[in-house]
């Protein structure tokens, strides 16, 4: 009656020891039925979509789930193809992974880090997903990409714009496909130069915690360099709703600038209550009063309405993109669900399309192999132009998008209007940038 | 001086909003004797009348227009709503800008509806049973209410703009002789301060002046009394809950300008607002407006940054730090009666 | 035995075999079946069900017996896990010096807030400790980011300076929690035909600290010392009046169930090494709050269903997706199945906390006493009809 290893779960199987009992470490590590977590051993493999689903950011993890639900549509031969037709790489035949069918098990994040890995511990533990993917803020991000690397699952990160995800808590078993604060600050500045000039005073308001002070250093750091001077730096709570005591001191301050270092329901009240205030009509130093939200998302523009009008920021994809990859993805994504994909939809499919393409590449689901198929690899034609996913911080440098709030947007998901595509070589880094010290990759784990 | 005036400004405006919101959750408290959770639901329900008029004022049919294509290369299609059908183009785009201002007529016999209805078939049946009861039956109630909003409305925020006659801000600072764009308040925060001030003044005359407000204040003191006098108290009750509903969900209504809506905007407030009235004293009115007022413009104060420079994050925790000493110095909070919740 | 009376020692001892034997209970359906989205036993919420059981004893502690009702409970949880991954970063991976530690700082904390809230009853009370707790997080989450890592949570990193025990693993990973070599996240399972059950060191670990301290929270509750914190609860006054200061034994009882909440916290550390600021928001508070009114307050077992009956909820509802949904009901006819799928996944999946509400809803207006009470009223229902079976007539009026 009893056989051993059926299934596609557990952490850390351990072969015929049922019911011995002896809990020798020893037995668990040298005699692994399996050379890996979860791997998957029948005719189907599990990736894992852990998205918030309940909480402020429900309606993006809304989003991403539609875009892995295409995407595994995709992976297995169904729909029209999407990005797998562009994409540079040919190693996905539409027949799942490396022949296995993708199934899915999805979960709800909550955008809190302890939440987010329960979640994600429930799909390894229980579900047996080989991968995880997906999230909306980087302190999930973090939490789960350390969470991954401990069990021995590849992560592939969502949306998550923070430094420190590829900077100071990078792993080995995490990827980001997403660009990052430094990128926001390296693209938007020579626009914002352009725009208004190199003499203006900034004035920032930062959200009290890890993203909003690497975007508020990173937008710094590079307009200073262009000439700007930054007046003053106010960090705001991540709790605050009403932004009318930070913004009604802007004007005294003597800046003509106002830098929003916010994101989702922080962003779209902060940006409206500065426009409530009429700060956009004032006239400081003899210049134009202007607003600047570094990281855009078309959720966030449709929370703010028609606030968001000539305002610039910075956003990885938009859907009016007109490369073949892009189209290709809107097409499908849009017969589908009946409106074009947000950049979180984006990110993800990419995300999920680069994982099975690197299993089919390395030929195996195990995380190492599939890091080493990731690591400074090039590719093509997945709507951001030419791509490098860099070995030394699983980092993907490719082009931004500087975009600008439409002045009249013709439905409520054409908001933003690409004003300019960064090249990547503007916004590449050093590894070893001070904006990215600390940490380490470490090394890849395969787990059980 | 500039930074101090403005701050004080703001201080009013924000405590206008605490006040709004604790002087409905005193009344409901003061009369009923209940904890009501709830409340902050009832502020965001009041909020989504504002967008349900709007939505119903942009209620459209669709045209195609075959000059223009959307984002698939389809002929695009163009909704056009039936107000302008109805009242023309210009009239129509007057009515869907006056949306906000307009919803006040809609979301009080709607706020009053959901409150009769709410103290009828539920709060009435926990009259008797402990706070902790209550505040967990509310809760629940709360948390339903915010995900059937969820459900229709999404989680994303939903821009509700304030008629373009409010839009920009008035500049107190020139009016007064100081120089230009120092001290520039928004309109409709303003009018927000002003409406704040209407409604709890009515609130307060309709209780100290008419008959009705004589016998719900006699209630209030000595329910049972009452009742025996052969008054039915319990009527009043429900319409003094409605009332509470409806002055939640006025303050909702105005707040939509402000910052847009979404479905978790009364639990945002919850904490606050129970701040707010136990520092103001439990089941005391003036005290739930005076508190909200204070905590106002101590918040706004607090956010300063030469005053954050001082002291690192003192913005993040200036409430609870004024909550906890005023209520290690007045132990019943500012006006607060003696007895009152206190077992 | 254990000094215990009957059915106190009946009660524990059941408890002991639930728990001992919960991945085989919580594991009811076989792997692969429909169902199996049902089972919960894996070992992370295995582990939750059991620290969140602490937690919720330890509050009940003081709730159930005192009345006193804390709503900022969850930041001792909160500085019970900072203090844990702070030992594992500095001292060494074992468990017990991380969970001694985190006992012993919550303790402090909870003695310095609970000597100043206790100062206040009633609502005064409840919103003192909520205004702590509230501090605690907003300053957790950002200007104590460097103490605490703020958004991204206290972790574990490659070149901590751990004086016991390497930074690293030979393999160049962190080296995860453990007891004496036994790695806490070590698990091995048994696979019985279609069912596989997974034991888990972590788990069984977690396991007998609750049964201590189930055991614990028995001998307080039968304790002179317990019956004082009751008379507490009943009348103040009187107890005042009667010349007796009740202020150190409603103290007592407040840093007992702050170090329960610190022991859960270093229990979370220990099986997860991350800490986040979130654990301290008023959120966590209220759910402890609501896992020990859902329960029944003031029982002894009530806190542990309630906790277990939100976990499961939180981690099972949530997970429901509507392909799951569509594969549940593939046998019914297409339109009837996307109708049943239409009318049940508002519920499910990301609608759980709407579910949930709703039952909050159903069991205080319907059980006042918690999920206990429920237990109570079948019980005595079964025993009802067992008695009209003795009877052959059916009638159980007494003779005239």
């Amino acid at each position: 009656m009893s056989k051993t290893d059926v299934s596609r779960r557990g952490l850390l199987k351990t072969g015929a020891i049922a019911g011995a009992g002896v809990a020798m470490p020893t037995i668990f590590t040298a005699q692994s039925a399996h050379a890996f977590t979860n791997e998957p051993t029948g005719g189907t493999v599990t990736l894992g979509f852990n998205v918030p689903q309940t909480g402020p950011y429900a309606d993006e993890g809304a989003d991403e789930l539609r875009a892995y639900q295409l995407a595994v549509e995709h992976l297995n031969g169904g729909g029209d193809g999407g990005m797998m037709n562009t994409f540079s790489s040919k190693a996905l035949q539409g027949n799942g992974i490396l022949g296995k069918k993708v199934e899915y098990v999805t979960g709800d994040t909550q955008t809190k880090s302890d939440a987010a890995r329960a979640s994600a511990k429930s799909m390894i533990e229980k579900d047996g997903a080989v991968m995880i993917t997906g999230g909306s803020s980087s302190g999930v991000a973090v939490a789960v990409q350390a969470l991954c690397q401990e069990a021995g699952v590849i992560f592939m990160a969502g949306l998550t714009h923070s430094n420190d995800t590829t900077g100071k808590d990078k792993r080995a078993n995490g990827f980001r496909h997403f660009f990052n604060s430094y990128m926001s600050g390296a693209a938007l500045a020579p626009v914002l130069a352009n725009a208004y000039g190199t003499d203006r005073k900034a004035y920032h308001l930062t959200a009290d915690y890890n993203w909003g002070y690497t975007t508020e250093e990173a937008v710094r750091s590079s307009t200073e360099a262009m000439g700007w001077e930054t007046v003053a730096a106010v960090k705001t709570p991540l709790t605050q709703t009403d932004f009318s005591s930070y913004i009604a001191p802007v004007l005294q301050s003597g800046a003509d600038t106002l830098v929003l270092n916010h994101y989702g329901g922080n962003m779209v009240n902060s940006l409206t209550n500065a426009v409530q205030f009429g700060l956009r009509d004032k006239l400081v130093n003899g210049k134009d009063f202007q607003i600047v939200v570094p990281l855009y998302s078309r959720l966030m523009a449709k929370g703010a309405g028609a606030n968001v009008k000539g305002i610039f920021g910075s956003t990885n994809w938009h859907w009016s993109l007109q490369d073949e990859g892009s189209k290709a993805f809107v097409k499908s994504f849009g017969t589908k669900y009946g409106f074009p994909p947000s950049q979180a939809a984006h990110t993800c499919y990419v995300q999920t399309l680069l994982y099975a393409d690197a299993v089919e590449r390395a030929g195996s689901f195990a995380p190492c192999a599939v890091v080493e198929a990731l690591e400074d690899y090039e590719f093509d034609g997945l709507g951001n132009g030419k791509t490098l996913y860099r070995g030394d911080d699983h980092q993907c440098f490719k082009d931004v998008l500087v975009v600008k709030g439409k002045e009249n947007p013709t439905s409520e998901f054409d908001l933003l209007e690409i004003v300019e595509v960064t090249p990547v070589a503007q916004v590449t880094y050093a590894p070893d940038h001070p904006q990215f010290s600390g940490g380490a990759l470490g090394t890849c784990n395969n787990g059980a | 001086m500039d930074a101090i005036i403005l701050q004080i400004l703001n201080g009013l405006d924000k405590g206008s909003a605490y006040a709004l919101i604790a002087l409905g959750l005193t009344l409901i408290f003061g009369t009923l004797g209940v904890v009501n959770f709830a409340h902050g639901a009832l502020f965001m329900i009041g909020a989504f009348c504002a967008v349900t008029l709007s939505r119903i004022l942009t209620l459209s049919h669709t045209i195609i227009d075959e000059t223009k294509t959307d984002f698939l290369g389809n002929p695009l299609k163009v909704d056009v709503p039936y107000v302008h059908d109805i009242f023309g183009v210009a009239a129509g785009n007057v009515i869907i800008d006056w949306a906000v201002p307009l919803a006040i007529l809609f979301a009080i016999p709607v706020m009053i509806a959901v409150g009769v209805i709410m103290e009828r078939g539920l709060i009435k049946h926990f009259y008797k049973r402990p706070h902790a009861d209550q505040i967990l039956v509310t809760f629940g109630l709360a948390i339903v209410l915010q995900e059937v909003i969820k459900y229709f409305y999404g989680a994303n925020p939903i821009p509700t703009p304030a008629p373009e006659a409010f839009k920009g801000s008035f500049d107190f600072g020139a009016a007064v002789g100081f120089d230009p764009n120092l001290i520039i308040y928004p309109y409709w925060r303003i009018i927000y301060f002003f409406f704040a001030t209407l409604i709890i003044g009515g609130v307060f005359a309709f209780l100290q002046f008419t008959t009705f407000g004589m016998v719900v204040r006699a209630g209030m003191a000595d329910r049972e009394t009452v009742g025996l006098l052969g008054i039915n108290i319990d009527k009043r009750f429900t319409i003094m809950f409605g009332i509470a509903a409806a002055v939640a969900g006025l303050a909702g209504v105005m707040y939509t300008p402000i910052n847009s809506p979404n479905y978790h905007m009364g639990m945002d407030f919850l904490v606050l607002s129970f701040v707010v009235v136990v520092v103001g004293g439990m089941g005391s009115l003036p005290g739930a407006v005076l508190a909200g007022f204070l905590l106002g413009v101590l918040e706004s104060f607090a956010s300063m940054r030469e005053v954050i420079d001082i002291i690192p994050g003192i913005n993040q925790i200036i409430i609870y730090l004024v909550a906890i000493i005023i209520l290690l110095t007045r132990p019943r909070g500012l006006m607060g009666r003696k007895g009152v919740m206190e077992d | 035995m254990f000094k215990l009376e009957k059915t106190d020692q009946t009660l524990l001892i059941v408890v002991g075999i639930l728990t001992l034997f919960a991945p085989f209970i919580l594991n009811p359906f076989p792997e692969g079946s429909a169902m199996a989205q049902f089972n919960a036993g894996y070992p992370d919420l295995m582990q939750r069900f059991v620290i969140f059981g602490i937690f919720a004893i330890g509050f009940n502690i003081l709730f159930g017996l005192t009345g006193y009702l804390s709503f900022g409970h969850a930041a001792f949880l909160g500085v019970g896990s900072y203090a844990a991954v702070w030992m594992f970063k500095l001292l060494s991976m074992n468990v017990i010096p991380a969970i001694i530690l985190s006992v012993v700082v919550a303790g402090l904390f909870s003695l310095l807030i609970g000597f100043i809230s206790l100062r206040r009853s009633g609502i005064y009370f409840s919103i003192l400790t909520l205004a702590f707790a509230q501090m605690m997080f907003a300053l957790a989450y950002s200007v104590l980011t460097p103490i605490t890592g703020g958004e991204t949570g206290l972790q574990l990193a490659l070149d901590d300076p751990r004086i016991f025990g390497a930074s690293q693993t030979p393999e160049g990973n962190i080296p995860v929690p453990g007891l004496f070599g036994l790695e806490m996240r070590d698990s091995f399972d048994l696979v019985m035909g279609s069912w596989v059950f997974t034991f888990n060191i972590g788990y069984y670990f977690c396991a007998m600290v609750m049964i201590a301290s189930f055991y614990l929270a028995i001998r307080i509750f039968r304790s002179p010392f317990g019956l004082m914190l009751r008379a507490v609860k009943s009348n103040q006054q009187r107890m005042n009046y009667t010349g007796l200061n009740t202020r150190p034994y409603t103290l007592a009882a407040f840093v007992i169930s702050g170090m329960y909440a610190g022991l859960a916290g270093g229990l979370m550390a220990s099986m997860d090494p991350l800490a986040g600021a979130e654990r301290m928001q008023w959120t966590a508070s209220g759910e402890v709050v609501l896992m020990t009114i859902l329960g029944g307050a003031g029982t002894l077992i009530g806190p542990v269903l309630g906790a277990g009956f939100i976990k499961y909820f939180e981690n099972i509802f949530s997970k429901i997706n509507s392909t799951i949904l569509h594969e549940w009901f593939a046998f019914l006819p297409d339109g009837l199945e996307d109708f049943i799928v239409a009318i049940l996944y508002p519920f499910i999946g990301k609608g759980w906390h709407l579910t949930l509400g709703i039952l909050f809803m159903m069991v205080v207006i319907f059980l006042p006493g918690g999920l206990v009470e429920g237990g109570q009223r079948i019980r005595s229902w079964l025993q009802k009809r067992k008695s009209e079976k003795n009877t052959p007539n059916g009638s159980t009026e007494p003779a005239e």
